[in-house]
């Protein structure tokens, strides 16, 4: 009888108490290195954002300074860093609205008819994935350009619209309804609207939760586009914004201790919708 | 309880009912042809089961009556109006899937009432007091505010149902509805659709694979095979003149025997024989000069010699028997003359051992032979033993 290794492991905790295993050690050691390894910038970045500048260039000292409230406020409002992230906030809801009713529409229309080449439109969606933004800057820079949307909201927002990740997941979610629920709902005629609104959404509530929050790390995280799009200053997102304050610098030294404080302050969002999503999350990763 | 104000009628326009009509109706999806050229009457208010083995385009013939399928060829009238390319949701049908394809995340009442809509616009009351009547008649009165997570196979399979009713669909299409049951519900069930079909007399069109189902609650049953109808008939017709071979093996349980007959003249008449085994068969022989036939004898139709009593029966032959299978009922003997195989179905309390010889008999009165090539029925021995007419099929 073959018994899974993290069962057997419980199951030897049973038998076994005070017996610290090497396999546990190695485990937890590994874990803890893991998580130094992913903790130790952010919280140099934390103590960093309450240093003086001369603090900062201080390689040896990592104890927390007294400019927190001060380097926090220079930020938010000297540097505009408050309006940066009210931008970066106004361009991910857009784009997750945007995101969730393009991908879920396509999700449904794939699910719920079937109409000639429907796996071939399917693929072709997929096909989008082959081509992240990067690859595809300069033609839609040109033509962004052409149509006039250079350095405007929509310029900034539209092609983070669709998204061939979230069609597949949604896709996938959908079709796992089974198809005689698809057809009850043909056969008493309850359009795709509508039954997109009343069934497949309350089904796929949790999923929905997740891939937005997977979608709102990314679009806040978004650099490339916006800085490439957005030339007004006034109009910039978060992440572009934090270089700003990098480049402005004071006696010729770059004012870490301000590029931190505001690499904290654009950590928070994303945190903050982990943490409401996580659940969803967990079970979103799960399933896809 | 008073039945008489059925489902089907609960509106006051009249009952509405239909009868359904394939002509040539046929369905192929890329290569594979799932319905092949079908022609069926189901009359109003009838109760038609359509039966065969897994892969037998039963369901897709179901499907394509819903209009979720749409035929490749041939026409579909539902009370004399042409449905080929009519919406599903317009042609009157309602549906039970066998996987009760209920909303999980509604309840049992909205889940019946969720896209009432296009069936016609009902007051909110109308609604409440049609939905305590469909639960009244189902029993699920108590569950109607659960969720199906909530609810037994059985139970939902009854919302689900409760659902269709609600519909008061001209056609009631029921696609294997209890096969996700167990035994026992199945039963239960199976009387109960009885029952309700005598209730609300909507013409009923129920695909299942289980021929227990079909012989029960089929008014007619229509065997299929391959993408086509080998026979439509009443049970009994069906059990007692299969049109094919395919038929008589499909319908009884134990199967009906199937062997390989001779056909042999002798001074007192003609015979068909299989080794040790040997029947007399009219003279002439039916269907033409034919020299050898399929026999087809049902397991119960085969006597040990010393229970034939008086009754007329062939000449008897010996058997060793292989296998004694206890029905609690009756006892099923596999046997076998050296080349054939038979089941002889006997009495329960027979002491028979595998090993044993016996002598045994059959009924002439219940052979039947058929092509060994085609496998059409050719000769069904009369109930007197003679060569009886099959009697017309019983028209609805």
């Amino acid at each position: 009888m073959s018994v899974p290794p993290e069962r057997l492991g419980t199951r030897l905790r049973g038998v076994l108490p005070s017996l610290p295993s090497r396999d546990g050690l190695v485990v937890h050691g590994s874990l803890w290195l893991t998580l130094v390894v992913i903790l130790a910038p952010v919280v140099l970045a934390a103590i960093f954002s309450t240093q003086s500048t001369t603090q900062v260039y201080q390689i040896t000292n990592i104890l927390p300074g007294t400019q927190l409230v001060e380097n926090y406020t220079t930020v938010l409002f000297e540097y505009n860093f408050l309006q940066f992230m009210t931008n970066s906030l106004v361009m991910t809801t857009v784009v997750i609205v945007g995101k969730l009713s393009v991908s879920l529409l396509a999700a449904t229309a794939l699910v719920y008819y079937r109409f000639p080449y429907q796996n071939l439109v399917f693929y072709v969606i997929l096909f989008t994935l082959l081509m992240p933004l990067p690859v595809r800057i300069v033609p839609l820079y040109q033509l962004m350009a052409e149509i006039g949307w250079l350095n405007t909201f929509a310029g900034l927002t539209s092609p983070f619209i669709a998204s061939a990740t979230a069609v597949f997941l949604f896709r996938q979610r959908f079709r796992s309804v089974p198809a005689a629920v698809v057809e009850t709902a043909r056969l008493d005629g309850v359009g795709p609207l509508r039954f997109l609104v009343y069934v497949l959404i309350p089904m796929s509530k949790g999923m929905i939760a997740g891939v937005s929050a997977v979608m709102f790390i990314a679009t806040w995280n978004a650099y490339l586009w916006p800085l490439v799009v957005i030339v007004e200053r006034a109009n910039q997102v978060a992440q572009v914004g934090l270089r700003y304050i990098q480049g402005v610098g004071s006696e010729g030294l770059i004012e870490w201790n301000l590029v931190m404080a505001a690499g904290v302050l654009v950590l928070v969002p994303p945190l903050l919708v982990l943490l409401v999503a996580r659940k969803y999350l967990l079970s979103t990763l799960a399933s896809g | 309880m008073d039945r008489s104000n059925s489902r089907a009628c609960l509106n006051d326009g009249g009952c509405r009912m239909a009868a359904i009509t394939l002509d040539e109706l046929r369905k192929e999806f890329d290569e594979t042809v799932a319905v092949d050229g079908v022609t069926l009457s189901v009359a109003d208010g009838e109760f038609l089961v359509l039966v065969g083995p897994s892969g037998c385009g039963k369901s897709t013939l179901l499907r394509t009556v819903a209009g979720l399928e749409t035929q490749t060829d041939g026409d579909l009238r539902i009370d004399d109006r042409l449905v080929n390319d009519v919406e599903p949701k317009n042609r009157g049908v309602a549906m039970v899937f066998q996987d009760y394809a209920l909303y999980p995340h509604m309840s049992a009442r909205r889940n019946m009432t969720f896209g009432l809509g296009s069936h016609g616009s009902f007051s909110d009351e109308e609604v409440d007091r049609m939905v305590e009547d469909v639960a009244e008649t189902l029993g699920i009165g108590d569950l109607l505010s659960r969720k199906p997570g909530e609810l037994s196979g059985g139970e939902k399979q009854r919302v689900a149902m409760g659902r269709a009713l609600l519909r008061e669909p001209a056609v009631f299409l029921l696609d294997e509805p209890l096969s996700n049951l167990d035994a026992k519900l199945r039963d239960e069930m199976r009387a109960e659709l009885t029952h309700l079909h005598e209730d609300i007399d909507a013409t009923t069109l129920y695909v299942t694979h289980d021929q227990t189902e079909a012989m029960t609650l089929g008014d007619r049953v229509a065997v299929m095979n391959d993408g086509d109808i080998e026979q439509v008939d009443t049970p009994q017709q069906l059990y007692d003149y299969p049109a094919s071979r395919f038929v008589a093996e499909f319908i009884g349980s134990p199967q009906m025997n199937l062997f390989r007959g001779t056909v042999v003249r002798t001074n007192d008449g003609v015979r068909v024989r299989n080794g040790r085994f040997g029947t007399v068969v009219p003279d002439p022989v039916p269907g033409g000069d034919r020299e050898t036939f399929t026999v087809g004898l049902r397991p119960e139709d085969l006597y040990l010699a010393d229970e034939a009593g008086g009754q007329s029966h062939s000449d008897p032959f010996e058997v060793e028997v292989t296998l004694s299978e206890t029905l609690g009922d009756s006892l099923v003997l596999h046997a076998t003359d050296g080349d054939t195989t038979l089941r002889v179905r006997t009495n329960a309390r027979r002491e028979v051992d595998a090993g044993d010889t016996i002598p045994v008999v059959a009924d002439p009165a219940r052979l039947h032979l058929f092509d060994p090539e085609t496998g059409e029925a050719v000769y069904h021995s009369g109930t007197a033993g003679t060569d009886a007419p099959r009697p017309d099929p019983v028209e609805h």
